[in-house]
């Protein structure tokens, strides 16, 4: 953050920005929030008594064969959108910071860009795993995959629409380098929802 | 801002370190991949099969090393103040500690109660 930034603030005891301190203390919390669907999805993993599976074949009492759920290629094009999108985030916090107006506003463009790339991608996957059979009451690894996921893709939405309106001021001239926390608070969120999935994706995509 | 917390307050990194940083984030990303594609799908040849038995330790140390550089230079928790850390650090020791002692009771539970055939 810019000294400029820093100056902005009143007095506090600690010395830090009160937004600041309140951003940590919120992300410690979905910290915790985030470990219990983590832990649940991990204890019941693979106790499913019925398919469809997420990585082996399953053929139904009626002998329907369903193929293995998860679609790892898809997922891993959006894991990179949403690393990429954390480095552009820092890139437009940069501009931010150093009165860049092209590179704070290329850069968040492609963030938002990314995170509407992410969530697509999630909305396309649930739909496909209905389609494949997979409902969030079908079995154990459908509730606890859906939930997981859901959660942590409406986190993902949540963080679109905090950079769209942190975008929308910096396109009214309204984020100045002094006011530059206001984009460093949604990357900070955002920067957690990334954290969150580099977490999620191997636990619940690749670890067979 | 007090002497105290502003010695603890660094310039943040510039483009340069990010660029970097995003680059192993990427390496890192596709190893994990690789991993997986090599242990699952080509366990039968020689990489493979060596890497089959430590799959998860691999992945999650991998996870583990991209979700530090984030935290550590995207979140810049290495040139912000160390109550930051704190407020992010302790909550993450105290989820590896649910995570791991629900993992215990459920896998008691589940020898003492093993699930019925399919």
């Amino acid at each position: 953050m810019s000294q400029d930034a820093h100056a902005m603030h009143p007095e506090t005891s600690t010395g830090l920005d009160s937004r600041k301190m309140a951003i940590w203390t919120f992300i410690g919390s979905e910290c915790l929030f985030f470990a219990t669907l983590i832990s649940t999805y991990v204890v019941y993993r693979g106790k499913s008594l019925t398919g469809p599976f997420p990585h082996a074949e399953w053929t139904s009492p009626t002998g329907q064969v369903f193929e293995p759920i998860l679609e790892i290629k898809l997922v891993t094009v959006g894991t990179a959108l949403l690393l990429f999108s954390s480095l552009f985030v820092v890139l437009a916090l940069y501009g931010a910071q150093h009165n860049k107006r092209g590179m704070l506003l290329g850069w968040l463009g492609a963030t938002i860009m990314c995170g509407v790339f992410f969530v697509s991608m999630q909305v396309y996957e649930f739909t496909h795993f209905v389609h494949k059979g997979l409902k969030l009451s079908t079995n154990l690894f459908g509730a606890s995959f859906f939930t997981l996921t859901g959660f942590h893709g409406t986190h993902v939405t949540i963080g679109v629409i905090w950079l769209f309106t942190v975008f929308l001021l910096a396109l009214r001239r309204k984020l100045p380098p002094e006011k530059a926390l206001n984009l460093e608070l949604a990357a900070l969120y955002w920067h957690f929802v990334d954290v969150v999935w580099i977490v999620i994706f191997p636990v619940v995509y690749l670890m067979d | 801002m007090s002497a105290s917390a502003e010695q603890h307050e660094h310039e943040h990194p510039g483009p340069a370190i990010y660029l970097r940083i995003g680059l192993v984030l990427f390496i890192l990303t596709a190893a994990e991949v690789a991993v997986y594609e090599l242990a699952y799908h080509h366990a039968g040849s020689g990489l493979g099969a060596l890497l089959h038995p430590i799959v998860i330790p691999i992945l999650l140390l991998l996870s583990a090393v991209k979700f530090a550089l984030v935290a550590m230079f995207y979140m810049h928790l290495k040139q912000d103040s160390k109550i930051f850390s704190g407020l992010f650090v302790i909550p993450i020791m105290i989820a590896a500690f649910i995570i791991a002692v629900l993992m215990t009771l459920f896998s008691y539970l589940y020898l003492l109660h093993p699930r019925p055939p399919a």
